[in-house]
């Protein structure tokens, strides 16, 4: 798993308060992870801090699974 | 009780009579204060009076980019932002059969919609921070109407939803958000009013005497204090009985 996708899992886990083997590709936040709809917020906004990203608020709301996270930071994400 | 001491709050309408004196107390509790409004002046001389811990930014309430450039300097220039005090109102009073369009959009604009981008604004951080107090200065006509007011009524009212709603997004977050609703208070704004209507107001207070701007600015420390954590989505009315709610 690339380092991109270990730093978003760790700050899912840390977040959501989950376990990190059920921070799967397509799970997503809602209905799996239990995350409110202020919990994602939250999470972009911490994704945008550790990544030095902004993410606009139509591209946060096509982030759902832990795998749209990913896709949407590494082609965002400064290398 | 009620020490502000390492806070940090934004006051808008602070040149004015009660947003002043809320600037005031916030400072004199501890609080570290940014002073905004629209006449720079005004705002230059309070901060000279508060001394150190005092901020002056001028900004518009009706222009979006202001509002943001507002928050964003107010977060800098104090380095957080823990306490907003929502007071910036205007009036343009008018029956509603007279009441010109420009007339009702400008008062939502400023006291509504305004303060709603500047909560908005500053909600990021208190969210990240895991604290925050917004007070919102509502008045007595939101709750009670007033003939003449329809626009500044309905922008009042409108605030009290407003903030109960927010409240209910942002309570787990440790994030409060309340308002306070003077009745009539003795300001420059009221002073302009005559002997007669001032005696016709009084009639109709139980308390008979105007309150002051600096009972109002009791209130907003109270509830920005952490001794008010669990007080959210209330209105605080501050009115010398004139309604009992």
């Amino acid at each position: 798993m690339s380092d991109i996708a270990e730093r978003v899992k760790k700050i899912v886990v840390e977040h959501l308060g989950v376990e990190a083997a059920q921070v799967k590709e397509e799970a997503k936040f809602i209905d799996d992870l239990g995350a409110d709809s202020l919990d994602t917020v939250e999470l972009v906004m911490a994704f945008e801090e550790e990544f030095g990203i902004e993410i606009p608020d139509d591209a946060a709301e096509k982030i759902q699974t832990f795998g749209d996270a990913v896709g949407f930071i590494k082609s965002n994400a400064k290398s | 009780m009620f020490d502000l001491t390492g806070k940090a709050a934004l006051v808008t309408g602070a040149s004015g009579g009660i947003g002043g004196a809320i600037a005031r107390a916030l400072h004199r509790q501890g609080a570290t204060v940014v002073l905004s409004g629209t006449r720079a002046e005004a705002l230059e001389q309070l901060k000279g009076e508060l001394g150190e811990r005092a901020f002056a930014i001028a900004a518009k309430m009706d222009d979006a980019a202001d509002i943001d450039r507002l928050c964003k300097e107010a977060e800098a220039a104090m380095g957080k932002l823990d306490i907003l005090v929502n007071n910036a109102g205007i009036t343009r009073d008018n029956i509603s059969m007279r009441m010109k369009d420009e007339e009702w959009e400008k008062v939502l604009q400023v006291n509504l919609t305004g303060t709603f981008r500047l909560t908005r604004a500053a909600m990021r951080g208190m969210m990240r921070r895991r604290f925050g107090r917004v007070i919102n200065i509502t008045s007595i006509v939101g709750v009670t109407g007033n003939a003449g007011q329809a626009n500044y009524a309905a922008a009042k009212a409108g605030l009290i939803g407003m903030s109960k709603s927010l409240a209910q997004e942002l309570a787990s977050r440790s994030i409060t958000v309340n308002c306070v609703a003077p009745g009539f208070i003795a300001t420059p704004m009221t002073d302009v009013l005559t002997d007669e209507q001032k005696k016709g107001i009084l009639g109709r207070v139980p308390a008979d005497r105007l309150g002051t701007p600096a009972e109002i600015a009791a209130g907003v420390v109270y509830l920005a204090s952490d001794e008010a954590a669990y007080v959210t989505g209330q209105t605080l009315h501050i009115n010398g009985g004139m309604a009992m709610i």
